[in-house]
């Protein structure tokens, strides 16, 4: 991946994450990080991941953003007031996570997490390639991959288990 | 990288234009088919110097241009960006999944330059097609929500909540076809259905997978949001659904949306069930037909030849998805619910499964 | 890496500029006139009350959530439909087991009447 193409990918990255977080109705927040997400896919395109490019787009964007939406509009959020809850809390929280940012970005100016370094040496032909993904992960990971359906088995019934009050 | 450039810019051009035309084109078999179903005239006013060629001038001309030239109405008291953004939203993801369907095969152009008809080649272009559906959500969402208007909620929120019903029994089918073929490569699938069963068959999507074909058919027409699966815009019961508080150009674009996932949804039966570009005993070098008799036809001719019977094959099913309007009363929501989820899903994953026994037990799996 | 992305690139800023012409000529072509009755919302006539963006059925809720879960199981077959005739029966016992387990929640929420709507 061309530095440039990173460049204007990264900054549109980051202006749609920072839409995420200074917007002020909760609806477009959510369509802030559905275009985070939308960008952090076409990121996943350039190193050469196409599947997880898609399943990025069809699980995150297209899934798990509508409950989102459904959960905004069940609540009926409205704009937030410009001052809500205890002031110091907020402070104390973006002033730790500003210490995260900062760690990312030391990392990313000097140690091995550099973009240019990273993806130079690491791609091998048919990397990311969907018959790789789904050799290792029916083959190696199948522990895992048999424990995600127990996951999603607890996410299903915890849903109902939560809605039952309201259902009949 | 500039011959690249003009290639991809000269096919994106085709196909985008292909499936504009087309929304103008099913607009048109919309309002005559019902005007012969309902024994009236249909439109037929609109002409240029007389020539109103039996009202095509109507939805291709006459009603873009009136609906450039009306004000765009934004009602007071709306988030104004999102009104704007919703129709614009809905269009995109459907312009682009068009564009990812191959329209030909490869063609061999003088100088040895090899272009293959798809204005997206993806080797997961399946995915691709299945992300841009599920992104056409939001359009329905934000423009229910951000219009301020409760027929526009509750269309827009019944919208979304239908076409993700209906997105997991298209997805479970489109699952048996790339089992069929072995391939997330749209123009791979394609190619596989070049062959003859018995010698004498075309090996078309549909005779492997009959199942498969119905619930992508449902399904296909429950996400394009048609009668009788349209229940988020039903005009006698909530005016125009999510799009009720648009005027103008934009809601000009939520029509075009709709006509262009009929065509969308076509170009994709014809590419998984009916051999999207192929065309009967029509091999790269000319016909070869069973009996044993052939028919040598120059290159650019069988091209020519394949993109027609991609057309053809497409505006039969768009015609087909506009016939049904006429045809079937539109569902209860409960009914939607219970078709989408309790027959519809179980019904799929059951071909998945008996799919995937079959092709092991017939290859003699390990 | 540019043949492969750039058609895709293309074809996203045609249909993008296509759209976004739309828009700005609608803006530009069509008149503009203020009138306040046109900026009220549509109520079939009768003066609304109130703000429309009001609470819904936690039903649909229902939904979104489930069809997180079916869609994520969905997700997982399509690389397995892709490779599953080199995996062999193996494969198939597989993505069975995991079909299965999910096919008891669907049959749990079944049970449970949560897709019923009345």
């Amino acid at each position: 991946m061309s530095p440039i193409v990173f460049g204007i990918l990264a900054i549109l990255l980051v202006m749609s994450g920072l839409g995420v977080v200074l917007a002020r109705s909760p609806i477009r927040s959510a369509m802030s990080l559905v275009m985070t997400l939308f960008f952090l896919a076409v990121m996943f395109l350039l190193l050469d991941a196409q599947l997880v490019a898609a399943l990025q787009i069809i699980v995150y964007a297209g899934a798990i953003m509508v409950l989102f939406l459904f959960v905004i509009m069940l609540l009926n959020l409205q704009e937030e007031p410009a001052a809500l809850g205890r002031v110091g809390l907020r402070y104390g929280a973006s002033f730790i996570v500003s210490l995260f940012v900062l760690a990312a970005a030391h990392f990313l100016t000097t140690g091995t997490l550099q973009p240019g370094n990273a993806m130079a040496d690491a791609v091998a032909p048919g990397f990311g390639s969907t018959e790789q993904i789904a050799e290792r992960l029916f083959t190696q990971h199948i522990f895992a991959f048999e424990l995600t359906s127990f996951l999603l088995l607890v996410a299903v019934v915890s849903a109902v288990v939560l809605a039952k009050k309201n259902l009949q | 990288m500039i011959l690249l450039i003009i290639i991809s810019l000269v096919k994106a051009l085709i196909a985008v234009h292909i499936v504009l035309i087309f929304a103008g084109v099913l607009g048109w078999i919309e309002r005559k088919g019902s005007a012969l179903i309902q024994d009236r005239i249909g439109a037929n006013r609109a002409s240029i110097f007389g020539f109103a060629g039996a009202g095509l001038i109507n939805t291709m001309a006459a009603d873009p241009l009136k609906f450039l030239t009306k004000e765009d109405i934004i009602p007071d008291g709306v988030d104004r960006l999102l009104h704007t953004l919703a129709p614009c939203v809905n269009l995109f993801p459907v312009l682009v999944a068009f564009c990812a369907v191959p329209f030909g095969d490869v063609l061999h152009l003088p100088g040895g330059v090899d272009v293959s008809l798809q204005a997206i080649p993806l080797g997961v272009g399946v995915l691709f097609v299945l992300a841009m559906a599920s992104i056409g959500v939001y359009g329905v969402v934000l423009g229910g929500w951000a219009s301020n208007n409760r027929f526009s909620l509750l269309g827009g929120i019944r919208g979304s909540a239908q076409m993700i019903s209906y997105e997991l029994a298209m997805g479970l089918s489109i699952v048996v076809m790339v089992m069929t073929f072995g391939s997330l490569d749209l123009q791979e699938i394609v190619r596989a259905q070049g062959h003859l069963i018995g010698g004498w068959l075309p090996g078309w999507g549909i005779l492997y997978q009959p199942v498969a074909f119905i619930v992508f058919l449902i399904a296909g027409i429950a996400e394009s949001k048609r009668v009788p699966f349209d229940l988020p815009e039903g005009e006698s019961e909530l005016v125009s659904g999510y799009f009720t508080e648009y005027s103008g150009i934009k809601y000009l674009m939520f029509f075009m949306t709709d006509f262009a996932e009929v065509a969308t949804i076509a170009a994709l039966i014809t590419t998984f069930f009916f051999g999207g570009w192929q065309v009967p005993y029509l091999t790269p070098d000319g016909f070869v037909f069973p009996g044993g008799a052939s028919l040598h036809i120059n290159h650019y001719v069988i091209v020519l030849m394949q993109f027609g019977a991609y057309l053809l094959k497409v505006l039969f099913w768009s015609w087909f998805q506009i016939m049904l309007r006429w045809t079937l009363p539109r569902l209860r929501y409960d009914q939607l619910m219970w078709f989408g989820w309790k027959r519809m899903l179980p019904v799929a994953l059951v071909n998945m499964v008996i799919t995937a026994a079959l092709i092991l037990a017939l290859q003699g799996a390990p | 890496m540019a043949e492969l992305y750039l058609p895709m690139l293309i074809t996203c800023l045609l249909a993008g500029a296509m759209v976004g012409s739309l828009v700005f000529a609608g803006q530009l072509l069509g008149p503009h006139v203020e009138n306040p009755a046109k900026g009220e919302s549509f109520e079939c006539g009768n003066p609304s009350t109130g703000s429309a963006w009001g609470r819904f059925s936690v039903k649909f809720y229902m939904t979104a959530i489930l069809f997180i879960v079916f869609d994520i199981e969905v997700v997982f077959m399509y690389p397995w439909a892709v490779v599953f005739r080199r995996l062999g029966w193996f494969g198939f016992g597989e993505m069975m087991t995991f079909v299965a387990i999910l096919g008891v929640g669907l049959l749990y929420v079944w049970r449970k009447g949560a897709l019923e709507w009345d």
